[in-house]
């Protein structure tokens, strides 16, 4: 089928859609389903009454953002007014819809626009989340879907692709910031009849889930950026690796690509031209080695997620020794804007060395959590208290931690940075994937890094020694930490294993698993030493019940 | 379904690891996605049913086995009749999802990864489960409850396994088995 064939499908569904004086938008991810919303979807649609004669157009749609207020709904009048309520029960549906109906929006419940959580944002890749229903193609056409892979197979060359997306400035969204035009050329220029494409959605990180919501909320947005970038590097076949926490996601995908193939916007001759392209969903069985590159690609072929040295990189030698190329979920997700706009817009987005948005996960002790996406370079104070609200409860801010485990902390001197590759990197902290975890003078800062040392030695997949053996050491040391029985001798071992696993790890997991620690001991010195010297934890966190080795022995010998 | 009699076990739950190996036509590389059909057909990976996956792929015994215990997703005992996740990624953990798990290990007596001596719960902790808006996160039988407090969470299990059905916040169910 081709782009005017499509073209039909799409007026059709325009059609339909304009047909509605209202159409409500009801978000149906995870948070607000857990709070409520299948009940809320459903009085949407009695109140909508029967299907021939409905004014209302229900869409249940991916996550619209501030997750700890659902069940959200959006309501769309026909001039293209936008009014969100949040905390919505089935009870006040009847009366929202037919205040709209009517010219008259109830004001209970009501999200002002100025809200700065909304107001602050600034939406490329999440821009259908929330606006179309995930499970039906129709919706992502309308919104502009698969213009982009149209415009690629039809006016642009391979070459060019690749040159677009290097002059767009877009870095590898995964975390090391690795800039993605270089790595399509390096993949298009390999030598090799057979290429790949993998779009990693492994997102392991505790407190991270970017990926998942983008793959939830809009698949096709994913598929339509690996799409463009096999026509760029010359593959033919695609893998997206979902977590196996991630059910909906993997279900989503699989769906998407079903309809996608049924529109030939996907499979043999795509969009009626020579270029072919087959995606399969594998779903990854709950290990954090496999976001990197060699271990997922290892999982992918059904081995076990274990990492080998590189390079060879998997740009020149990946599945099977073809020629690999690896990106982000979240990377994929900016390809379609990016050829859709032109490099040039996209590279008026953000900052210096940081182009273009950013997602973030919004988690922790602050008032709005959720899921947000702003321009790169905004401070961190503008997220934390603009668009996060605030920290809560009367409490005060003491550190947000970005980049999970291979990250770090950046404290409360630090809020006015700039959140982008480079100023995070240098206060010690990454980008990482983009979970972004708030902590108040509640958190103890030597628990923290206790908690993502236990994480790191329990998800080290046992291949190199330092890893292996160095975060369990580690991680005992801490414990004993936050016991009360370490002494200052432990926290010279520390130091010193830290370097050791940091430069001798075999892969990615190992050398970034003493950041955390690295980074609160530089900001929280202070809070290690009272738990050393004075066996107190001043945030209250740690029990302290136990007392070091050498005073029990001096004791017993005494008595 | 009926027992399919050509089975040389008998048990219809191997049609369905069966039709999994032919969607991916034998190929080796399809191991996970047999493990993961097997794990849904079965509850867990027994180890006669390792054997059957290892010999239909033409796999060592040692490559299947290493595969399963590798994953955290693969669970080699039988799970108990109910299930409790709880979540402890930084987000939970910041708000003390740590309380929930002691809560429930005093009450119950396991610790997690374990099952109660009556099969009757399965005690889990979860990496992340991707809600962090809602933390606390705890999975009870599929169903994802939010903002979680460590007596509501034993309330509930007490109130699960005394054979009352739950009354959650919502009504999501999510086949998160981890």
């Amino acid at each position: 089928m081709s782009l005017d064939n499509l073209q039909g499908v799409i007026d059709r569904e325009k059609t339909r859609q304009d047909g509605f004086p209202c159409r409500v938008f009801c978000c149906a991810s995870t948070p607000c389903l857990s709070s409520g919303a299948t009940a809320v979807i459903e009085a949407c649609k009695t109140a909508a009454g029967d299907k021939k004669t409905a004014k209302v157009d229900v869409v249940s749609t991916g996550c619209m953002g501030p997750c700890s207020r659902g069940p959200l709904i959006c309501v769309q009048d026909s001039d293209g007014a936008e009014t969100t309520y949040e905390r919505v029960t089935p009870e006040q549906v009847p009366e929202i819809l037919e205040g709209h109906l009517n010219g008259k929006p109830p004001l209970d419940h009501q999200i002002p626009e100025s809200w700065p959580f909304f107001a602050k944002q600034k939406k490329v890749v999440l821009s259908n989340s929330g606006r179309i229903d995930p499970e039906k193609l129709e919706g992502y056409l309308v919104a502009g879907g698969y213009r982009a892979l149209a415009h690629a197979l039809s006016e642009m060359t391979p070459e060019e692709v690749c040159e677009e997306i290097t002059a767009s400035g877009l870095r590898g969204r995964g975390g090391a910031g690795y800039p993605a035009g270089l790595k399509w050329s390096l993949v298009q220029k390999a030598p090799g009849d057979r290429k790949y494409v993998v779009a990693n959605g492994d997102e392991g990180d505790p407190g991270a889930y970017m990926d998942r919501t983008l793959m939830e909320s809009d698949p096709h947005r994913v598929l339509e950026g690996m799409a463009i970038a096999a026509y760029a590097v010359g593959a033919e076949q695609g893998y997206v690796y979902v977590r196996g926490e991630y059910p909906i996601a993997a279900r989503r995908l699989e769906r998407a690509i079903k309809a996608a193939e049924r529109r030939g916007l996907l499979g043999s001759r795509v969009l009626e031209s020579g270029f072919s392209f087959r995606v399969d969903v594998r779903i990854g069985a709950g290990a954090f080695v496999c976001g990197e590159e060699t271990a997922l690609m290892a999982s992918i072929m059904g081995r076990r997620g274990q990492p080998v040295p590189r390079p060879p990189y998997p740009a020149q030698s990946g599945f099977w020794g073809c020629p690999t190329l690896l990106n982000n979920v979240e990377t994929f997700g900016n390809i379609a804007p990016i050829i859709e706009n032109g490099a040039e817009w996209y590279a008026s987005i953000g900052t210096e060395t940081s182009k273009g948005t950013k997602l973030f996960a919004l988690a922790g002790k602050v008032a709005n959590t959720g899921l947000i996406e702003v321009p790169m370079g905004i401070s961190l104070r503008e997220v934390v208290f603009d668009i996060g609200g605030g920290i809560p409860n009367g409490a005060t801010f003491k550190a947000a931690q970005t980049g999970g485990p291979s990250g770090g902390c950046i404290p409360a001197e630090h809020l006015d940075t700039s959140m982008d590759y480079d100023s995070l990197k240098t206060l010690g902290s990454i980008m990482g994937s983009g979970g972004l975890i708030v902590m108040d003078n509640h958190s103890c800062m030597v628990d923290v890094a206790k908690f993502f040392m236990e994480f790191c030695a329990d998800e080290s997949c046992g291949k190199c020694v330092p890893c292996r053996a160095g975060t369990v050491q580690m991680h005992r040391i801490l414990d004993r930490m936050t016991c009360g029985s370490a002494t200052r001798k432990d926290l010279d071992m520390l130091e010193q294993l830290c370097r050791m696993v940091g430069e001798t790890s075999l892969c990615g997991l190992g050398q970034t698993a003493p950041n955390p620690v690295l980074s609160t001991l530089r900001y929280f010195r202070d809070e290690y030493e009272s738990h050393i010297s004075e066996r107190d934890c001043p945030a209250r966190v740690c029990e302290m019940s136990e007392e070091p080795v050498f005073t029990q022995l001096a004791e017993s010998v005494a008595s | 379904m009926a027992p399919r009699e050509d089975h040389p076990s008998g048990d219809s739950r191997f049609e369905m690891v069966d039709r999994t190996l032919k969607k991916f036509q034998y190929q080796q590389d399809a191991l996970i996605e047999v493990l993961h059909t097997a794990q849904e057909a079965f509850g867990y990976l027994d180890k006669d049913l390792l054997i059957y996956v290892a010999q239909q792929l033409g796999l060592p015994h040692s490559w299947v086995f290493g595969v399963a215990t590798f994953y955290h997703f693969f669970s080699l005992e039988p799970q108990g009749e109910h299930s409790c996740n709880v979540c402890m990624g930084t987000a939970c953990y910041v708000k003390r999802a740590a309380e929930i798990v002691t809560g429930l290990r005093r009450h119950f007596g396991i610790e997690p990864g374990e099952t109660t001596e009556d099969g009757q719960l399965s005690l889990a902790t979860a990496r992340c489960l991707g809600s962090c808006g809602l933390a606390p996160v705890v999975v009870i039988d599929g169903e994802v409850i939010g903002k979680e407090e460590p007596e509501e969470t034993i309330h509930r299990l007490v109130k699960l396994l005394e054979g009352e059905p739950m009354e959650g916040d919502g009504e999501t169910r999510e086949e998160v088995t981890a």
